[in-house]
Order: structure tokens, then sequence, then C-alpha cells
């Protein structure tokens, strides 16, 4: 009887485990970094960590852009690929929409019959360059059947050389001010959050969503299934540089300027986000809510070392060092529940 | 407790007398995280015998394997080697206690050659310590040689044929001149001359003295090459005995609990207008010529070896692998099929060989396994699905289906073999299709599993869909069908009606 009414209990158990949604382990690791914060701020600042709105707002100002990509990046993640080339990709979009939004006021225009423009029109061509970069990466992958790291790692070198090719390295700035707009203020989170809702009911609720899943779960199966996998993965990938051309925007638009070198190593941050997120490597495994968590954390993270003026070099050592552990404790989860 | 090592120099010294059993484990108690696997379960292996483990999927014969080849450690009760107790922590700690396993799956690395794969971590190195590939290569025939193998040392092993890598894996795991042989269904993909070449070798290591537990779901191959045989049911053990001492029906019996009063449930139903229509269908260097027709209604069985282009036909007929020449025909009307999206649309159904690596989305759950198919053209409306509508549908057919289950959020690698089929069936079910391709629909299924499959598939004959079946099981193939089609390297050796198709004909078209 007893043995029984304990087998019950821990079915009962197991069943409401799996009930809670996955990203509660990493929400509280969110909560965990933040307190540790608070109390060491305490302790050798002297101020709160989470009662400072202005904080709160820096933090998730920050990392907009890198979530924007992050989006994208696990989405080409769930089919079992990677994308390194959005870092570039922004860095080029970036290039393109200024060269489209400068001011008549500015002298040095790069087209000087092309000023004034309506913001559309660079907002529409960073997407559409990203898009365009996205579906080079995606036919590439599909009809060569090269892997995805080396499209993109291609796409990487490739997008930054046209940045740099495009000015011959001069920035461009004197932007309109509507387009500077686009990076005031609390913008770039919204663009973030709409971006964020937008793909998360797209992975949950349509066919995009189970078909992305089920190639990065068993391609094989997939296309034995019906599924055009090759055309799908184009879709993904061009999706994911649109996005990242969106984040080149909004870089450009935060900056009131557009460098050749924008947006170097945003990939990484990225995948970085994605992953600590739960998005697994291996493919198959990944929420959009995950991914803004983990971009959440990459943000606390930097702005609780700066906040307790830690020097910056120990601070990529210990980013690092996050990482792979959020990631290893993933790992281990993962493998408690199977057994 | 005795350490591996100690154990492994009294072995060595022969200082252990013989006990009466080999290899032996009482009160062996498993359980997972919800499931007892294994309950107050024995098992008794003579020396220079094959023992049978016989059991549905789920049974707990494979949790028992696993524990006496050192993957898992039992909760409770005891393993004994020649009378010494032993408490195995890995595979190699089984190894080195001359336990060796041959896995169903193939743990055989493809870039590196048969004598690496064999002599792995036990390289011959010569007296600059680096490895002395001549030497090992000599090893290797030399094993070959006692074995009756015939297979080049250096092949890569990426190079070899299936069955030829069972052989590599049989060759290595005799290399560790171990005592006990554990073999998980080695014939799964065996032709028949090599069954009968792996049944030579296991004879010749059973008159060495060897225990073998062997672990299989056919009937026949129990009856062959098992001495003695013991059933597990439910996690529970049920019973050994001389293979020699009983039917088929009683081992049915012991291993379900219940009669099975018929395998194979076939019924004759009207059988209606052609509805594919295969003409002169080739794939260049595959297949040549394969022409024939599926009538509603109908079962066309499709025999042969494995490697004669079954399974070939039934990819390029449903787009996987489009043919290079030759017309195929739905209602009459000549079709294009280039991919599996068009077959789908011309509402074929494809269930494939390999449940894992064509069939089941391993680490998604059952529901988004059963619905992907269908999504190509219901339940979507402006790219949304009708998640409500579907996860209805897909309910009703998982329990139509008998999918044993608490329920669809489940992975669909957590469920035994039959359960995962039932599952990749009621995907291609929801798509209603009239054409449905069944390739090696019940391998590696437990008996219980295999005939609700079977009577499925009677069900939706008598709804009239054109159905083709491909099996390496000749019962099933017999059983089943209402014509068959047999091939033979890559070509149609002749077809068998019903009433004329014996086991004997069917062998004669099969192997020429």
């Amino acid at each position: 009887m007893s043995t029984n009414s304990a087998a019950q209990a821990q079915a009962a158990a197991q069943k409401s485990a799996r009930r809670l949604p996955p990203e509660l382990n990493i929400f509280l690791v969110l909560i965990g970094i933040a307190l540790v914060y608070e109390v060491l701020g305490w302790i050798f600042v002297g101020q709160s960590f989470l009662m400072n709105t202005q904080r709160l707002t820096i933090i998730i100002l920050q990392v907009a852009v890198i979530g924007i990509i992050a989006v994208g990046v696990t989405q080409v993640i769930i089919t079992g690929g990677i994308d390194l080339s959005s870092g570039s990709v922004v860095g080029m979009t970036a290039m393109f929409s200024a060269s489209l939004a400068q001011a008549s006021t500015w002298p040095r225009a790069l087209y000087p019959s092309l000023t004034d423009l309506p913001v559309i029109v660079p907002l529409a061509v960073g997407i559409g360059v990203g898009l365009l970069a996205g579906f080079i990466n995606g036919q590439l992958i599909a009809k060569t059947k090269i892997p995805p790291f080396i499209a993109t790692l291609g796409m990487m070198v490739s997008a930054r050389g046209i940045s740099k090719w495009y000015t011959k390295g001069q920035p461009v700035s004197g932007l309109t001010e509507q387009f500077s707009f686009i990076g005031t203020g609390i913008w770039p989170v919204v663009i973030f959050l709409v971006v964020a809702v937008i793909f998360h009911i797209a992975l949950r609720y349509t066919r995009y969503g189970k078909f992305t899943y089920a190639i990065g779960a068993n391609v094989q199966a997939a296309r034995v299934s019906g599924i055009n996998v090759e055309s799908h993965l184009v879709k993904v990938y061009a999706i994911a540089g649109a996005l990242a051309g969106l984040a080149g925007v909004v870089t450009a638009a935060r900056a009131q300027t557009a460098q050749a070198g924008m947006g170097v190593m945003y990939e990484l941050d990225a995948i970085a986000a994605a992953v600590i997120g739960g998005t697994s490597l291996a493919g198959g495994v990944g929420r959009i809510t995950g991914t803004v968590i983990g971009t959440v954390i990459l943000g606390v993270m930097t702005s609780g070392f700066t906040f307790l003026r830690v020097d910056a070099y120990y601070q990529e050592i210990v980013k690092g060092v996050i990482i792979v552990a959020a990631v290893v404790v993933d790992v281990y989860r993962q493998k408690k529940r199977k057994t | 407790m005795v350490s591996p090592t100690t154990m492994a120099a009294v072995r060595a010294s022969g200082a252990i007398p013989n006990a009466e059993y080999l290899l032996s484990a009482e009160g062996i108690r498993k359980e997972f995280p919800g499931v007892v696997a294994l309950d107050d379960v024995q098992f008794k292996l003579k020396r220079g015998s094959v023992h049978a483990l016989m059991g549905e999927n789920g049974a707990g014969k494979s949790t028992l394997m696993k524990i006496l080849a050192g993957i898992y450690t039992p909760d409770q009760g005891e393993v004994l080697l020649k009378g010494q107790k032993i408490r195995l922590q890995s595979p190699l700690d089984a190894l080195e206690n001359g336990i060796a396993m041959i896995h169903q799956e193939l743990n055989l690395m493809p870039f590196m050659t048969v004598a690496e794969n064999i002599w792995i971590r036990r390289e011959p190195k010569n007296r600059f310590g680096f490895v002395n590939h001549g030497e090992m290569n000599r090893k290797t025939a030399a094993l070959f040689n006692r074995l009756n193998i015939t297979m080049d040392p250096q092949t890569q092993v990426r190079d070899l044929s299936v069955a030829n890598r069972q052989m590599v894996e049989i060759a290595k795991a005799v290399s560790y001149e171990s005592d006990v042989l554990i073999m998980d269904e080695p014939t799964s993909a065996l032709t028949e001359r090599e069954v009968a070449h792996l049944f030579t070798i296991i004879r010749d290591l059973r008159a060495q003295g060897i225990g073998i537990v062997y672990i299989t779901h056919k009937m026949n191959e129990l009856f062959e090459i098992a001495d003695e045989f013991s059933v597990f049911r439910d996690g529970k053990y049920i019973g050994t005995h001389a293979s020699s001492d009983v039917t088929r029906d009683d081992i049915i019996r012991m291993m379900v609990g219940r009669e099975i009063t018929q395998m194979f449930p076939k019924e004759e139903v009207p059988i209606g207008d052609v509805v594919l229509s295969v003409k002169e269908l080739s794939l260049k260097g595959v297949f040549h010529d394969v022409s024939f027709d599926v009538r509603a209604g109908e079962i066309l069985g499709i025999a042969g070896l494995v490697g004669s282009g079954r399974s070939n036909v039934a990819e390029a007929i449903f787009g996987v692998t489009p043919a290079t020449s030759g017309t195929i025909s739905i209602n009459g009307k000549e079709v294009d099929i280039d991919s599996a999206n068009t077959a789908i649309r011309h509402r074929m159904a494809f269930l494939t060989e390999d449940r894992k690596d064509t069939g089941c989305l391993l680490i998604l759950d059952i529901l988004e396994n059963m619905q992907i198919a269908v999504l190509q053209d219901r339940f979507v409306k402006g790219g949304f699905v009708s998640e409500r509508a579907l996860t209805k549908v897909c309910e009703e057919m998982s329990s139509k289906l008998r999918v044993k289950t608490p329920n669809l959020s489940e992975r669909i690698e957590n469920l035994s073999g039959g359960n995962q089929q039932k599952v990749l069936i009621g995907r291609w079910l929801l798509t209603n299709p009239r054409i449905l391709i069944l390739d090696e629909p019940t391998r590696g299924i437990d008996v219980g599993a295999k005939a609700e499959i079977h009577r499925f598939v009677t069900e939706l004959a008598r709804d009239g869909v054109a159905v083709i079946m491909i099996s390496s099981e000749m019962p099933e193939v017999l059983g089943m069908s209402d014509r068959i089609m047999v091939m033979h390297e890559g070509r149609v050796t002749g077809f068998l009606d019903r009433a004329e198709a014996t086991q004997v004909k069917v062998m004669e078209l099969a192997a020429q």
C-alpha cells in the first residue's frame, strides 16, 4: 500500500515536472546571476544592482540588437545548422541602409541625389540586403550540400569585405533624424520584443515552425514525410539574414553613423544567447522564449561586471566560462531526464 | 566482491573449478524512474550452450542483457560468473571478465579499417610504441580464417555491407576470447546465406565451450540454434525450457500470456480496379525493368533478399530517389513523382524500413511525430496549424492504434519499437492514403504489436487501400499477401498467387 502510494506520488511529481516550461531552469539561472550581483553590489559598491530602472533599461537596450539576431539564429540552429555570418551582415546592412539615410544638410553624403529619403527606404534596403545574404547562405547549403558552417563562414568574410569596400573604409554619417529615431529610447527593445513574439508564434503555431523542428530532429524522416527540406532551409536562412539586416539598421540608427567594423563578433553572442537559452546545437530543440532569456543573461552579465567595476579583461574571461557552464548544466539536466 | 583485474587473473590461471553454470543472475531488480524494468529476474547460462532470451519489446530482456554486459548495474540481486559473484561497472569491465556483447546498432568506426576496428585499444605495437599494422592485419586474417570469413582486413568499414559489418562485430567479440557472448538480434540485417554462416560460427563457438546469450524475435531461429530459452514478460521472469520441448504456440503463449488465435488475420476482401501501375521502372545500377500493378484492396507482397532492390523500388515510387526511366500511373493516369511531397499529394504513404533513420523524429513528442505528414495539405489555415482539431484527430488515431503511452506529449524515443511503429503508421493513416507502401512493417517488433499491425493492414485493405508490403519474414509475406512479387539482384524474378505461394517457391525465385 505504502509503496503503491509512493509510486503514485512519484508519477505525479514526474507529470508535473513535465508540465513546467523548459525555460524555467534558465530563468532561475538569470534570477540567480542577478541576485549574486545584488549581494556583491551591496558589499563592494554599496548600492543595489536591481533597484535601478535606468540600469535595467540599459541592460535590455544593449542586448536588443544581439537579441534580434539571436531570434534568427535560433531558428537556424533548430534546423541543425549554424549562421556565422550575422555579425558581418550587421556591418554590411548598417553601411547600406545608412548610405540611403543621409540628410541633405550633410556635406559629404555618399549619394548626394539620394538624401532625405523616407525612412522606409533605408529600412527596406537594410532588411532586403540581409535577406539576400541569408538567401545566398540557404541556397549554398541546400544546393551544394556544403556544411552550414562553411557556407556562412564564407558569407561572414565576404560581407565584412563588402562593408569595407562600400565606402573604402569611411564611416557613413549625417543620418536623418527620422532614421536615427529607430535607435533612440526604448525603440530597439520594442523591435526586439516584437520580432521575438512574431517568431515565437511562428515556431510554435505554424507549419513553418513544425517543419523547422522536424528537419532538425531528423532530416531524412522530414523529407520522407513530404517536407521540401531544401526550400525550407532557404527560408530559414533568409529569415535569419533579414533579421541580421534589421539589426544592422538598428545598430546604425542607434550610433547615428555606420562603420564597416560594426557587429564584429555579434554572431557569437547571438549563438551564445540561443544556446544558453536551451537551443541544442544538435538541432530539433529550442524556443524563442529561452533565447530571449539567454539574451538578457548576456546583458545582465556585462552590465553587472561594469557595475562591480570589474576589469574588462576579466569580463571576457568570466563570460566565456559562464557560457560554457550554462550549457554544461543543461546537458546534465537533459541526461538526467533521459535515464 | 572481487576486483575485475584479480578476477581476470584468477580466470587466466584456471584456478576456479567449473561451476555448474557459466553465468547466472538471481533476484535481479532494476528500476528506472517510473518503471520497474526487471523484477526478481533470474537467468542461468550453461557452458557450451546457446540460450535465447524471448519476450515482447519492453519485457525486460534488453535490460537484463545490459546488466550482464556491464552497461547497467542492478538495483538488487547478484550476477555470478563461474560461481563467483561479480559486480560489473562498465562494458569494459565486462569484457575483461570475459563477457562480450554484440550490439544491435553496429558500433564500428566507418573511416577505420576492419583490422583497426577489431583491435582498437589493443593494437599490437612495435618497439617504438607505434602501431604495428602488419602484425595487426596478420592477426585479423588469422581470426577471419578461424571463423571462415573472407574479408580483407585492410578494407575501410564504410565500404562494407551491413552484413559484413555484422561479421566484423562478431569477429571482434570473438577476438576477446570471451567465455560469454551476448548477441542482440544478430540476424536482423543478414540474408539467409549469411545467417547460415553465422549459425555455423555460433555452433563452432558453442563446441569450444563458450556460452552464448541470443536475443531474437524470430521463432524459427530459436528452434534452429538455441539449446534453451528463457521467457520474460513485463519485467518478470516467466520460465526456462529446452527448445526441443516446446512448440511455437507454447512460446507465444508464454510471451504474451494469452493465446493469439490468428497470427495473420488476412481476410478475403473484394479486389477493385488497378490503382497503381508501374511499368519498366529502372534506377540505373540498382534495379531494372520493374513492372507491376496493385489493385484497390489488394496486398502485394514484395519478397527478396536484402540487397535485391526491394526497398529501392519503394523509394523510387515514392519519389525519395526518383527512377531514371519507366512510368508510374495512378488510376490510369501517368504521374511524375519527383519527391515525397508529390507522392503524398497523389495520396501515397510510405512506412520506411528504418524506424530510427528515416521514420521517427526521435527527440520530438508523439503528437509532433504523428502530425508531420498530414500538415502538407490539411489542418493548416494561412500557415497556422489548427492545433486543437489536429490534436483531437491524433488522439483518436492513437487510441485506435492502441499506442501505449500516458499522453501524446511523451517523446517518441521513450516508446518501445512496436509503439513507435504504430505512431508512424498513424502518421500515414492521417493522410488518408489510397496507396500504402510498407517496408518491413514489423521488423524488431514484439509478437503482440505485430499481430495488431497485421490487423490494421487487413482493415486498410478492406477499406480499399492498395497495399504494397515488403518483408524479409517469410511467414508474414505468405500470410498477408494476395500476390507476391519476388526480386533478385534488382530484377523481378516472378509473381506468385496466394494459393500457389510457398516458402520454397519464394526462396527459389529469390535466390535463383
